[in-house]
């Protein structure tokens, strides 16, 4: 009884803190998503002033057209890759982060992993376009260096569209991987070093397990928003710049076609949390 | 939260609010126009107001759909809008805009008779819309990859240009620029499977598709082009005011040509300021000073055109009687062709992935 009424007083102390946030996601973000679902079920944008109706349409336009299928599942892939990548990229540097590098060292490499989120988005892929074209940094670089002569024309290609959103999304990984990696203690790697334990089979039987929790929710920030990307994949992509969120942006921007827009990315949404749910057990016994 | 979501929220609050927004008062003058197109250049919105006493909004839209939405869901907000003539007959048809009342404005009298007489501007023989500038969708060159100027579309298929062939991320700009290209009529395509083949052998060929004059002008700024469509104002603006090697190509096969319009909207508060304001904005001296500060398309005003120098761009080739022969003007499009159109254009896309 004590209990029941200490906790209800708690939670009655912590309805002010909570009250702001949750009237700010009501009003910031629950209502306009309800928007968008009812618009997807419309024939036409009932601010467009033309009569209108429900339907299913917008939804069966996915299925009813191939191309929307192809471009769900290549951006899927992309959103794969890029995972992959920040993984291969991003964990390495968050170990060294969490058990090599002390003090001020430690300080500064983290401010270089977080400094991309200090600069806007837009302005971090133009940088590359600089980069990585004919003629570009890279090239010019690579040339005054190196004895002999080598074209590298890497914008407006596929490998373009992964090396600006692994560069956008890495730091993601390093922070949850640092945290979880900082958290085990150092003692479990002695432990296991000083029973035989080669440093492969420390790193497979303690600190990648260990980190699990850490890598999982990495990728899972990474993949979602980067499946429906479409800035990266329209300045870097080029020709190859197709994908699904670039079609959804043009439903919007472009032809002002909302309901087609919403039921595409409603679609998407679903996909993505198919995914999620269907990986989390396995993820989860892993971790 | 995916960005196209959150971009369409941004965009829906701001249709909420704007229908919100307080009726516009009586010496305001609301025009509604792409950004960066003229009207809302400081400069001359300063020597409006200086000349007028009337006070410029200016808003903005981003394709003609959203366009003719805000006139429908703002009635009485807007004074001005900026329509392509193709989408005249829709914004008509829909009640969206009032008959112009040409005497109030002394420099109509001066628009050449082909635009001002446009049946795409003037219906039952009332003014719908007032014509202001006129431009051509043809190809421009990056002059150090060429010896000598192209003539023909034909060029851009050429396998010299492989990876380095832009065109504009426009499916109905593609479709019609596909139909010039088989010789057909761009506002009565027949051979609709000839364009889809002609535009899929072109795929290979293009480095990306543009979607700003930014993209273009860097592209050649950096030599990775030589050729694509480009807009004719554009090519102008790049050569005289970015000095860039770039020159734009009429092909002898023709060239889209579109015309932009001014209209007051149904239920405008202030017509007597959007009256002075379309006047304004076809005056020479408006015109004469955008072309040389800024770069711009061709006036619809003669004595505007005339204004310019002799060699100046917009007088030398496109008022070439050689060229007005080849182009053809764009006329309205339905909904239905649109998406046809779009469907089309990204197909196209998807395979050449």
């Amino acid at each position: 009884m004590a209990a029941a009424t200490a906790s209800r007083s708690g939670l009655r102390s912590a309805l002010p803190l909570l009250a702001p946030a949750y009237l700010w996601l009501t009003v910031a973000i629950f209502l306009p998503l309800s928007a968008m679902v009812f618009f997807s079920f419309m024939t036409e944008l009932p601010l467009s002033g033309k009569p209108w109706a429900f339907t299913l349409g917008n939804y069966a336009a996915f299925f009813s057209q191939s191309l929307y299928l192809t471009l769900l599942l290549a951006s899927l892939r992309l959103g794969l890759e890029v995972t992959l990548w920040c993984v291969v990229i991003g964990y390495p540097a968050a170990y060294v982060l969490a058990k090599v590098l002390k003090g001020r060292s430690r300080e500064a490499i983290f401010l270089l992993v977080i400094l991309p989120f200090w600069s806007n988005g837009l302005v971090r892929i133009f940088s590359w376009a600089m980069v990585l074209r004919e003629g570009g940094i890279l090239d010019t670089a690579l040339n005054a260096v190196l004895p002999f002569k080598i074209n590298i024309d890497l914008m407006y290609s596929y490998p373009a569209v992964i090396i600006g959103l692994v560069h956008s999304y890495v730091p993601y990984m390093v922070l949850t991987c640092y945290l979880t990696l900082q958290a085990i203690d150092d003692s479990l790697i002695e432990a296991g070093r000083s029973l035989g334990a080669s440093r492969l089979q420390v790193l497979k039987r303690v600190i990648i397990p260990l980190s699990m929790p850490g890598l999982v929710a990495g990728a899972a920030l990474i993949f979602v928003p980067v499946v429906g990307s479409f800035m990266e994949p329209r300045i870097l992509g080029g020709r190859t710049g197709t994908f699904y969120g670039t079609v959804i942006e043009d439903q919007f921007v472009a032809v002002f076609n909302w309901p087609l827009g919403a039921a595409l990315s409603f679609i998407l949404l679903a996909v993505v949390l198919v995914i999620l749910a269907v990986a989390s057990p396995v993820l989860r016994r892993a971790a | 939260m995916r960005m196209p979501d959150l971009t369409a929220l941004l965009t829906a609050t701001a249709v909420f609010t704007s229908a919100l927004a307080f009726a516009a008062k009586a010496d305001e003058v609301h025009v509604l126009n792409w950004k960066g197109y003229g009207a809302d250049e400081p400069w001359a919105v300063e020597a409006f107001e200086k000349a007028t006493g009337n006070k410029v909004v200016n808003d903005f839209f981003n394709s003609e759909q959203e366009m003719l939405t805000k006139i429908r869901t703002n009635p009485g907000l807007y004074d001005v809008v900026m329509i392509n003539a193709a989408f005249n007959d829709q914004a008509m048809a829909g009640k969206l805009i009032q008959p112009i009342d040409v005497s109030k404005l002394p420099n109509y009298a001066d628009i050449s008779k082909d635009k001002a007489g446009s049946p795409m501007l003037v219906h039952d023989g009332k003014v719908y819309g007032v014509p202001w500038v006129w431009g051509l969708t043809a190809l421009a060159i990056n002059e150090k990859s060429f010896d000598k100027p192209p003539t023909s579309i034909a060029e851009m298929w050429d396998a010299a240009h492989k990876g380095r062939v832009v065109i504009r991320d426009d499916a109905v700009e593609a479709v019609q620029f596909g139909a010039i290209a088989t010789g057909q009529n761009i506002n009565d395509i027949k051979d609709m499977d000839a364009v889809k083949t002609k535009l899929t052998s072109l795929m290979p060929q293009i480095k990306t598709f543009w979607s700003s004059e930014n993209d273009w002008n860097q592209m050649v700024a950096s030599n990775q082009i030589d050729i694509g469509t480009y807009w004719s104002g554009s090519a102008d603006r790049a050569k005289t005011h970015f000095k860039l090697p770039v020159s734009l190509v009429v092909p002898q096969e023709g060239a889209v040509a579109w015309l932009d319009a001014f209209s007051i909207p149904v239920g405008a508060k202030n017509v007597a300021g959007a009256e002075a304001f379309i006047n304004y904005m076809i005056d020479p001296k408006f015109y004469v000073e955008w072309v040389t500060k800024v770069g711009a398309p061709v006036s619809a005003n003669t004595k505007a055109v005339e204004a310019l120098p002799e060699d100046a761009f917009n007088r030398k080739v496109m008022g070439d009687p050689e060229v007005a022969k080849r182009i053809q003007f764009q006329a309205p499009i339905t909904d239905a062709q649109r998406e046809a159109y779009l469907a089309l254009w990204q197909q196209l896309k998807v395979d050449v992935k």
